[in-house]
């Protein structure tokens, strides 16, 4: 039931409860810091790019610029709105942090992946893993979690009863649902190629030497380029970060589903924001970059899994800020032709293809004739919808349907 | 340990029942709504069926509750609404007896049944085999057992969401209601000319 964690495995006694306690302590603070750190992060990597300064007063190069603010919504007055629904309205932004904070719980952070090591600890005598927990379910976890991440944005909208906010919920909502569809089909590829759904098997199913010695054994090759590309794209879209961030596009929404929001309520659902984008870099990690599988060059094994995990971590992070301030927002049609005629057909495509390999694999088929046949039948697919697509479009111009 | 977390949750289960059927305004019943299914799912964990937990979490709260209360939004039909007058006359009666109906039934199964009653318990609902992870019993079971049914299903589904698409996008009228005579331009001054009377 407590999946693969050999911490819980054996009798559960009190220096157990304590190290999990300890560990529970350590990701929520860890969590807490790099929010905080990546808000400052983007603030600034986002002034350089436009040539600015950005925070520089609040400590050194201004890094305690976060810690400041969030001060400040402590102390500011907190407004609720006379037409709101005030029970759902206080409710919406817990509905935000929660999820986020959940996420987390099963990206593994740290641990010895190399040569043959299994990624545990030693913690007072008791032999653990890196990361709070390893459910036998895994990244379903995840899917479940970004899932329900949706009703705080939903409910913001609807409760503040005005009209800028519920638009910018209702867009939020179709956004998020018609997301998750693609999402879900490239974890699921990498799923079929690593075996497991749990986030530790995924990791362990990357470590060792690789192609060669120094190729790594990354999904990212592993499951083939698109999914880590879907994935990537599905998950910008899935944060509502830019260029999907037609949710709260300022020049028409003002500030979207948190414009009746003020003080701490605000900061909660700004921290749930950019939380939200430090996990999904984290998974994004695990999916298809090993987590914190490396080599060890010297010291403690765990320590560098720890490091390795963080320069991947803040290297996506610097490519979401890096596209951010680069992409321009795309339009609303363009938003759901993306989702749904390009990284859906897409995703599922790689996926039929992905599990007629192994398919073949296992049968000792010719792999090759087999993946030739189904390339043929996924170009094949491809030319129906492309011929669907513009039917519909023809007709639409025509003014027979609507 | 497993009782009190039972106890917990069908306390959740029921208020959120309760909430749904009691609440005034659609979007508060939606939301007992997902209190009630969130109830169910801890309960699926406690019988150690975490892929059910997590399915029910993805499928129901997850997706189709989110649809309702996005259909509710669309349409505005959130607002508040009258419990005082039943929309059709009788029918909590009626509900309240089937209610109790079935209350009585299963009561009249506990005690006549004694032991030998399905109970929920784990020698009746726990895993196949024990050293494998239900996912995988699950997984095989479908895709070897029960393999016809879920194409049949699949299908289903796929005939479904075509017909919605027909349904939604029926061919627009080719002849359309000519407009009313006030509103069409008959060519003799331009439309925005209004006839003064009066004086302002």
């Amino acid at each position: 039931m407590f999946g693969g964690d050999p911490l819980l495995s054996g009798h559960v006694d009190l220096a157990v409860v304590l190290i999990v306690i300890l560990k529970v302590v350590a990701v929520f603070a860890f969590l807490l810091v790099a929010t905080m750190l990546m808000i400052w992060f983007e603030r600034k990597v986002v002034s350089d790019f436009q040539n600015r300064v950005g925070p520089n007063t609040a400590g050194p190069f201004g890094i305690l610029q976060t810690l400041a603010d969030g001060i400040k919504f402590f102390f500011k007055e907190d407004l609720i709105p006379d037409r709101a629904e005030r029970r759902v309205f206080i409710l919406a932004p817990l509905l935000t942090v929660v999820p986020a904070f959940l996420l987390f719980t099963i990206v593994p952070f740290g641990g010895d992946f190399s040569n043959g090591h299994d990624g545990s600890v030693e913690i007072f005598g008791h032999t653990t893993y890196l990361q709070l927990a390893d459910p036998a379910i895994g990244i379903l976890f995840a899917l479940a979690m970004s899932s329900i991440a949706v009703y705080g944005v939903m409910l913001a909208g609807w409760s503040s009863g005005s009209k800028y906010p519920l638009i910018g919920s209702v867009r939020a909502s179709a956004q998020m649902v018609s997301y998750e569809a693609a999402l879900g089909l490239s974890v699921c590829a990498v799923v079929l190629t690593t075996g497991t759904l749990s986030t530790h098997g995924i990791v362990m199913a990357q470590a060792g030497s690789g192609w060669g010695g120094f190729i790594p054994h990354w999904n990212l090759i592993a499951a083939g380029f698109v999914p880590f590309v879907v994935f990537l794209l599905a998950s910008q879209a899935e944060l509502n970060r830019p260029p999907f961030d037609l949710v709260e596009a300022e020049q028409e929404l003002v500030g979207s589903y948190h414009t009746e929001y003020s003080s701490i309520r605000f900061a909660l659902f700004f921290v749930a924001e950019f939380m939200n984008s430090v996990t999904m870099a984290a998974i994004i990690v695990t999916l298809f970059l090993g987590g914190p599988a490396g080599p060890v060059l010297l010291g403690p094994g765990w320590l560098w899994g720890v490091i390795w995990f963080l320069l991947k971590m803040t290297a996506f992070l610097f490519l979401f800020v890096w596209v951010r301030s680069t992409v321009p927002r795309v339009r609303y049609d363009q938003l759901m032709d993306l989702g749904w005629k390009v990284l859906i057909p897409l995703s599922l495509g790689w996926l039929l293809l992905l599990a007629t390999f192994w398919v073949a694999r296992d049968q000792h088929w010719n792999g090759f004739i087999t993946v030739a046949i189904g390339a043929v039948v996924g170009l094949t697919g491809y030319g129906l919808l492309k011929a669907s697509i513009a039917t519909s479009k023809a007709r639409r111009l025509e003014g027979v349907v609507d | 340990m497993e009782t009190a977390v039972f106890i917990v949750c069908a306390l959740i289960v029921l208020a959120g029942g309760l909430g749904v059927v009691s609440s005034r305004n659609p979007v508060h019943a939606a939301l007992s709504l997902i209190a009630t299914l969130f109830g169910i799912a801890v309960l699926f964990l406690n019988l150690g069926a975490e892929l059910l937990a997590v399915v029910q979490v993805i499928v129901y709260t997850g997706a189709i509750v989110v649809l309702i209360l996005f259909v509710m939004m669309l349409l505005g039909v959130d607002r508040e609404e009258d419990l005082d007058t039943e929309p059709l006359v009788g029918q909590r009666l009626l509900a309240g007896l089937i209610g109790l109906l079935f209350l009585g039934a299963i009561l009249a199964i506990i005690i006549v049944g004694k032991e030998s009653i399905v109970t929920g318990s784990h020698s009746v609902t726990s895993a196949i085999s024990p050293t494998v992870s239900n996912i995988t019993q699950i997984g095989t079971e479908l895709f070897t057992t029960y393999v016809f049914p879920l194409e049949i299903t699949a299908g289903l589904l796929t005939i479904a969401v075509v017909g919605a698409v027909v349904l939604s996008r029926r061919p627009r009228d080719l002849e359309p209601i000519p407009e009313p005579e006030s509103m069409t331009d008959m060519g003799d001054e331009p439309l925005t000319a209004i006839p003064e009377e009066g004086a302002h």
